[in-house]
């Protein structure tokens, strides 16, 4: 078992109180396998992804247990979590491949963060050059700056330099986002090949888009206003979800293929609550097609099947 | 149908002084029509031109040749009172919908703008009523929206009332650049439905994207640019379903589908020439290898020079390929 995530709960220090967009988050994800995180804006996936690796200044562990290969992460001792960082677990953050300093070639560049990390880079960056070789880039582009390459080649820099020294977990926050389809399918192939070869054992790719992760994730976890909804491996979220959220989420995705005359999609209606003053009991009630009044009270993330989590009174077995 | 604006042979060159010099062409030899109450999406990836058309249909951009005619005269003579007509009947609506907004005023001053330009003589009661009926088309409650600040409007709101906004004119044409791009996708579709009840309603929409399946589920008409030039363009399904070109067959290949895997693209239909071969390393089983996918940065460099030597030189013609249905040839 590669990560486990025991009931972590992390809020943002804010004037009005504290806001919790992690709420008692247990999950774990196994050896090779690729797990997607699904959600709107404000559903605290980044959170999540961000916090197994660096708690910024805002950012307080109210409590719970990360475990990586067994051994517990410190992760709120800032100063303890610099020895795992890029070694064991790194992270891409949204707008990484925005984020390259535009001064520095990317030869520079990572040096620098070798340096940083005390890696002598001789070795590394014979490996190096063959990753960059495997995801199909040139060795030129090590004397490019960030800003002569595309955004599928920068997207592609940033996430060898993430996996260089073969981290166990890597966390990949909104990568394809900003690219076109065609980028976006070299970017998400090339994740693929990286955990097929090795180079990182296990992944956590946050995404908002479920069909993204149709095509890589092994499991997905769908959030939502801080809270897991589900958990199942991707064929069962996408063709037999139990939590409505998750449901209504995936018919409100249009198909290649389908027009506004063939088949009227609908949004959900509503807007998740605020996390400042979150509602008591489930949090999707308020927009729930299906709501009783047992849903005031908190349903817990039950599996209901044999890897499948759902956190709803109407999924739970009675 | 006549159509209504009509786009006709337009190119626009930039300079390009930083680095090297010489000319870019961002569009080559543009040509096609939007009838009344039509939907055309124009698809394109990033750096292919799409915005740079939009922007020209709103004048905020003009082409360097050929020209853009509304209702048979050329926009780019217009100017005080007739400009001021136009964009009566043509307005735009862009990808980040907070951008659109001064942050210090609230949301509503939108509105108040064109009070001053376009309804001078309009009384109290008579602009609270029209305002209140374009929010009633968009779908918003006048109580949760009027009075706000920016900041305090979810995305799909402040977007919503962008478009609100463009129907206090009498608008005919929609530009519509990214607009759903920014949003979750439980609020992408409500938006696209109120777009298709707009068309319903006679608004023509220039929808611009670089997501297939809502371009599809939108459009009537779809137009495929890349690099500046149309490579297909015809009836959305007839496009859709026949895709003639190369491009357009390898952007349909990679558009993640939930029921689909990415099968491996067809030998020969990469899209960009110049792509690097990764030497060694067999790909994995079962997958097409992440090497035989476009790697456009690589190609860049290649396709400037080339694009610049091109930039004079017309694209290939558009040849008949199916009932409403034009495909160019693939370029070299």
């Amino acid at each position: 078992m590669s990560v486990r995530v025991e009931h972590l709960s992390i809020a943002y220090r804010t004037r009005s109180g504290d806001v919790c967009p992690v709420d008692d988050v247990s999950f774990s994800v196994a050896d090779g396998e690729i797990m997607g995180v699904a959600g709107e804006s404000g559903s605290g996936k980044s959170t999540l992804g961000t916090s197994l690796i660096y708690l910024d200044a805002r950012m307080k562990h109210l409590g719970g247990l990360v475990e990586l290969d067994g051994g517990t992460l410190p992760i709120a001792d800032n100063r303890a979590m610099r020895a795992y960082r890029m070694k064991e677990i790194s992270l891409i953050p949204q707008y990484a491949m925005s984020a390259l300093n535009p001064t520095r070639k990317i030869r520079r560049l990572i040096a620098d963060l070798l340096r940083s990390h005390n890696v002598r880079d001789r070795e590394v960056m014979t490996e190096l050059k063959r990753r960059i070789a495997l995801v199909g880039l040139d060795e030129d582009v090590l004397d490019r700056y960030p800003f002569e390459l595309s955004g599928g080649m920068r997207q592609r820099v940033t996430l060898l330099l993430s996996t260089l020294l073969n981290p166990s977990l890597l966390i990949a926050d909104e990568v394809t986002s900003a690219l076109d389809v065609s980028t976006q399918r070299a970017v998400g192939e090339t994740m693929l090949e990286f955990r097929d070869r090795g180079f990182v054992k296990s992944l956590i790719v946050i995404t908002h888009d479920l069909s993204i992760l149709a095509q890589l994730a092994d499991t997905v976890l769908v959030m939502y206003a801080g809270r897991l909804a589900e958990k199942a491996v991707t064929g069962t979220i996408i063709d037999a979800p139990l939590h409505p959220y998750t449901q209504l989420l995936l018919a409100s995705l249009p198909a290649v293929g389908l027009r506004y005359d063939q088949a009227a999609l609908a949004g959900i209606p509503g807007r998740p609550p605020s996390l400042a003053n979150p509602p008591d009991g489930c949090r999707f009630r308020a927009r729930c097609p299906f709501a009783f009044d047992r849903c005031l009270t908190t349903p817990p993330f039950e599996e209901v099947a044999p890897g499948h989590f759902v956190a709803c009174w109407k999924a739970a077995p009675a | 149908m006549t159509s209504m604006l009509s786009i006709d042979q337009v190119t626009k060159l930039y300079r390009t002084s930083s680095l090297g010099g010489g000319l870019v062409a961002a569009l080559r030899q543009v040509s096609f029509d939007i009838s009344g109450g039509e939907v055309v999406t124009l698809i394109g990836e990033s750096g292919s031109g799409k915005t740079t058309l939009g922007r020209i249909v709103l004048r905020l951009a003009s082409a360097t040749s050929g020209q853009v005619t509304f209702d048979g005269r050329d926009i780019s003579e217009f100017s005080g009172t007739r400009l001021r007509e136009y964009y009566r009947h043509v307005q735009g609506v862009f990808q980040d919908p907070f951008s659109s907004y001064n942050p210090i005023y609230r949301a509503d001053r939108i509105f108040e703008l064109l009070r001053g330009v376009y309804f001078p003589r309009l009384r109290g009661q008579q602009w609270q009523d029209k305002i209140e009926a374009a929010l009633h088309a968009v779908a918003l409650n006048p109580g949760d929206v009027l009075g706000r600040y920016p900041h305090q409007l979810s995305g799909g709101q402040q977007q919503r009332l962008l478009i609100a906004r463009a129907l206090l004119l009498d608008v005919r044409l929609l530009v519509a650049d990214e607009i759903i791009s920014m949003l979750d996708a439980s609020t992408r579709v409500d938006i696209l439905n109120l777009l298709i009840s707009l068309k319903r309603a006679g608004l023509a929409i220039l929808f611009i994207t670089h997501d297939l399946s809502l371009g599809h589920y939108v459009s009537d008409r779809t137009v495929i640019l890349r690099r500046g030039a149309i490579v297909e363009m015809g009836d959305t399904v007839e496009v859709f379903s026949h895709p003639r070109h190369p491009y357009t067959r390898n952007l349909l290949a990679a558009v993640p589908e939930l029921h689909k895997k990415w099968s491996p693209p067809a030998a020969g239909a990469t899209a960009e020439p110049g792509r690097s071969a990764a030497n060694g390393e067999p790909p994995a089983p079962g997958r097409a290898g992440i090497t035989s996918l476009t790697h456009r940065g690589l190609a860049r460099r290649q396709a400037s020079a080339a694009g610049r030597a091109r930039a004079l030189e017309p694209p290939p013609p558009l040849l008949p390929v199916g009932p409403d249905h034009l495909a160019a040839e693939a370029e070299p």
